[in-house]
């Protein structure tokens, strides 16, 4: 090392200090990962139970009463009890889960040290953030408990239901309250480590490391970053908004003329449509801070494990770019049944297709990445060519709804649900499992289990394809989404058997989780001990120990001449350059 | 090696069900319908022949390129393939899109014809209404205080209008065959949405606006119409019916509600 030293920093003793309250931006990464962790076995686990409902509508089972009382009473869930697990299924998965383990968690263990920066910029934001996330957890959770219980408004909350209170239904008093107070927070919290993001990707760079030789992983959490920045900031607006409509008798969102439950209501001069506009700005936005992690994560592996340089880099970062900009256009491709003026649809859609330009390049450069490749089978890779075929089929139902004419049958069907659960849900969970794999050696010197996590791969990759494949299906045959059970309609009972394939492919997939948790919990302590850099990959995270130091470069400052993908380089001594390999 | 085959086998999987039609759409019931069906067809074609080369170039990618040894191609890339797939799926995309623009335009640029047979409808936690103007062909007015949904005055038709007098109502959607129908949408309560499958129609109903929807049924029969917005914990009951009649019994049936008043 050629790197002039400087004096090392050390991490605080006390335990407090260290692991609680830690602005070390590696612990913080560690408890994002593990707020997102619990919180997506708990999102799992209200869809099992809403699966089994579907299904099952009459059936009693003892544990429902004695979680919910009121909710399922002798043992038979209620259909407002179904709302409220949908509503809490969809808040949490979105918000505590998507957004904040491809970004929050492994962006801010590894976006400082990739791009050879001692900690983030601003490592007292950093630690608020965390904690300002937890506390919306809390009270997002609470929100199971106060009477009423949870709210049943969807994870969408379009007013009215969600803005006349307990007069629209159970959970839409202090349970809807509660869960735009954590919204709030939430929104509070995304902005802070917004800032935070931006200003180390910008100003924290090693030495040679100009943006046009910075990973994609660090581009996707960059350009999440804007996008978070810009989308919730609205969201927040739009959240103090409603909850003045709830509390201070406000009318943003409520028109006049509205009768609820036999009780006509002061509001008037408001549009439900604000909303749906507000919270779209946001929404969709929302969608690519939750893909956009994993896309950069998906290039990465793909690289590496291929042993070849990505395919059209430049290409990629610009793909990245549009899709962040385009992002910002394209919301009202929510709302072309919501009564908006439908001359506008065709601005959305053509927008909208054009956003899937972006999103094309990126597959078709993937598909490059491996052509002429050594492919090394890790699991982490299989992961990321996972989320390839994932991306691929969840994006190409997208080109079905982007379509205004086309929406007018598929609008609030299962086709939507299908749509969104294959692109934003698992090929973002994918990006996650392969981050996973690919950078526990560095967290903790060992290697996760590869057979397990062999195992654990083609049970869910098959296990998502069984649940979410079929729900396209239902949406051809015109199932509305956000039902509680299926018995009211005559052309929905021939659809049961496809319903009850999918609840049984769902428990399995389900159950197979725990493969992988297993296998955490289990490689942390016993795993096989991992060298410095496992994967023989590139970037500056693998030319630090395993666990990295607590200011990562040891007072180094790292200095860097290639690009982040150069493997199988004619004539090197070895078949991976490192960025900061001499030049 | 293996990852490649499971893609392969869950790809022609997934085309198969696709061809076979076992989940599909009911018949369409009107000419927009068989617009629609085409639009589908083509978006289906397009998307579907993207889905397999890719998903089979990916699969075919894994298979052949596992490690067996020696080095990877170092290439950084090609620019002219990245000029033609950005152009054609530009093109292929956008050309989709307005493909269908003719479809939308017919259902909300194009007025409904000036003796399409005007039917207001109106959503509420649970249920739904219709409401005819009866043979003076004048909607009454309506006030809040005056619904009562017992009695039968779901919209609150005001009492002291004349006009309203004769208005009926009914719980389910009666038409006439092969007529021009013009809907009015109101809600006096949350989002709710309309929507017949076999019309490949749908629209959300909002509170605080009247949304004018038309379409023509040809084809005799009842159909189902499913609320397809969220609107409360009713919502997967919220159920009516479009009865699509031959003429005359439709004004059989007019009658018999204008006598009833």
């Amino acid at each position: 090392m050629s790197s002039p030293i400087v004096h090392a920093h050390h991490a605080p003793t006390g335990f407090i200090r260290r692991y609680i309250f830690s602005l070390d931006h590696k612990v913080i990464g560690i408890q994002y990962y593990f707020l997102a962790l619990f919180s997506v076995f708990l999102g799992m686990a209200l869809s099992v139970l809403m699966r089994f409902h579907l299904v099952y509508p009459d059936a009693k089972v003892g544990f429902f009463e004695t979680l919910w009382k009121t909710g399922a009473p002798g043992g038979i869930m209620t259909p407002e009890l179904y709302l409220s697990l949908m509503t809490m299924h969809g808040t949490i998965m979105v918000f505590f889960v998507l957004t904040t383990a491809p970004q929050s968690g492994f962006g801010n263990y590894f976006l400082p040290i990739q791009i050879g920066a001692e900690d983030m910029a601003f490592p007292v934001l950093n630690m608020l953030s965390f904690w300002t996330t937890f506390l919306a957890l809390i009270v997002m959770v609470a929100a199971f408990f106060v009477p009423g219980g949870a709210p049943l408004a969807g994870w969408t909350a379009y007013p009215p239901l969600s803005a006349v209170g307990a007069l629209s239904g159970p959970g839409e008093g202090l349970g809807q309250t509660l869960w735009i107070i954590s919204i709030a927070i939430f929104s509070g919290a995304s902005l802070m480590g917004a800032i935070n993001f931006i200003a180390t990707t910008i100003d924290l760079r090693a030495k040679g490391l100009s943006m046009m030789r910075l990973p994609l992983t660090c581009w996707s959490w960059f350009v999440t970053a804007i996008l978070g920045l810009l989308g919730f900031a609205v969201l927040l607006a739009a959240g103090v908004l409603l909850l003045l409509d709830r509390l201070a008798g406000t009318s943003f969102f409520l028109p006049a003329g509205l009768l609820v439950n036999d009780q006509i209501l002061n509001h008037k001069g408001g549009s439900p449509l604000l909303w749906q506009h507000l919270f779209w700005f946001f929404g969709h936005p929302e969608v690519y801070i939750a893909i956009l992690p994993g896309m950069g994560v998906a290039s990465q592996l793909l690289s590496t494990f291929s042993r070849k340089p990505i395919f059209g880099y430049r290409a990629m970062v610009y793909a990245i770019l549009g899709i962040g900009f385009l992002g910002f256009f394209v919301w009202g491709h929510h709302m072309f049944m919501s009564g908006m003026n439908p001359y506008s649809a065709f601005a959305f859609s053509v927008l909208t297709m054009s956003i899937g330009v972006p999103s094309a390049i990126k597959t078709f450069n993937w598909i490059g990445t491996l052509w002429g490749g050594r492919i090394r089978f890790t699991t982490a890779m299989l992961f990321a060519l996972g989320f390839v075929s994932l991306f691929v089929t969840g994006g190409i139902s997208g080109i079905f709804l982007g379509q205004p004419a086309l929406d007018l049958y598929f609008h609030d069907t299962y086709f939507v649900v299908g749509h969104f659960h294959m692109i934003m849900g698992v090929a973002a969970i994918f990006g996650m499992f392969a981050g996973t794999f690919y950078w526990f050696p560095k967290v903790t010197a060992r290697y996760m289990n590869e057979t397990l996590g062999k195992i654990h791969f083609y049970l869910t990759f098959i296990g998502v394809y069984a649940i979410f494949t079929p729900m396209h299906f239902l949406g051809i045959a015109g199932n509305p989404r956000r039902y509680a059970d299926f018995t009211n309609f005559d052309f929905m009972g021939k659809l049961m058997p496809v319903h009850t394939f999918m609840t049984y492919a769902a428990i399995t997939t389900a159950l197979a989780q725990f493969i992988f948790l297993f296998n955490l919990i289990w490689s942390a302590k016993k795993g096989k001990p991992a060298p410095m850099n496992p994967w023989e990959a590139t970037t500056l995270e693998w030319t630090i120990p395993s666990p990295p130091p607590f200011d990562n470069f040891a007072g180094h400052h790292p200095v860097v001449n290639h690009g982040p993908y150069e493997y199988s380089v004619p004539g090197a001594p070895r078949d991976y350059t490192m960025q900061s390999d001499p030049a | 090696m293996l990852l490649g085959a499971v893609i392969w086998v869950l790809t022609v999987v997934i085309c198969y069900i696709f061809l076979g039609h076992y989940w599909w759409f009911p018949p369409p019931i009107s000419q927009h319908g068989q617009f629609y069906d085409a639009q589908f067809t083509l978006t289906l074609w397009v998307t579907g022949i993207i889905f397999f080369c890719a998903q089979m170039a990916l699969g075919y990618g894994i298979i052949k390129f596992r490690d067996r040894g020696g080095m990877a191609r170092y290439s950084h890339g090609n620019n002219v393939l990245e000029v033609v797939w950005t152009s054609a799926t530009a093109i292929l995309f956008i050309g989709l899109v307005l493909a269908g623009t003719r479809i939308w335009a017919a259902v909300h640029f194009e007025e409904a014809p000036a003796d399409a047979m005007r039917i207001e409808v109106m959503g509420k936690q649970f249920a739904w209404s219709f409401r005819y103007p009866g043979p003076d062909g004048k909607f009454g007015k309506t006030d809040l205080k005056q619904v009562n949904d017992q009695g039968g005055n779901s919209f609150g038709i005001d009492d002291k209008d004349p006009a309203g007098k004769d208005d009926i109502t009914s719980a389910s959607l009666k038409v006439p065959v092969g007529k021009p129908i013009l809907l009015i949408l109101r809600s006096r309560d949350v989002i709710h949405n309309f929507f017949v499958r076999e019309l490949r129609l749908k629209q959300d109903i909002v509170p605080g606006m009247e949304i004018p929807f038309h379409f023509q049924a040809d084809q005799i029969g009842t159909y189902e119409v499913p609320c397809s917005e969220l609107c409360g914990l009713g919502h997967h009951q919220m159920r009516s019916t479009l009865e699509v009649m031959p003429e005359a019994d439709f004004q059989k049936w007019l009658q018999e509600q204008a006598a009833q008043k």
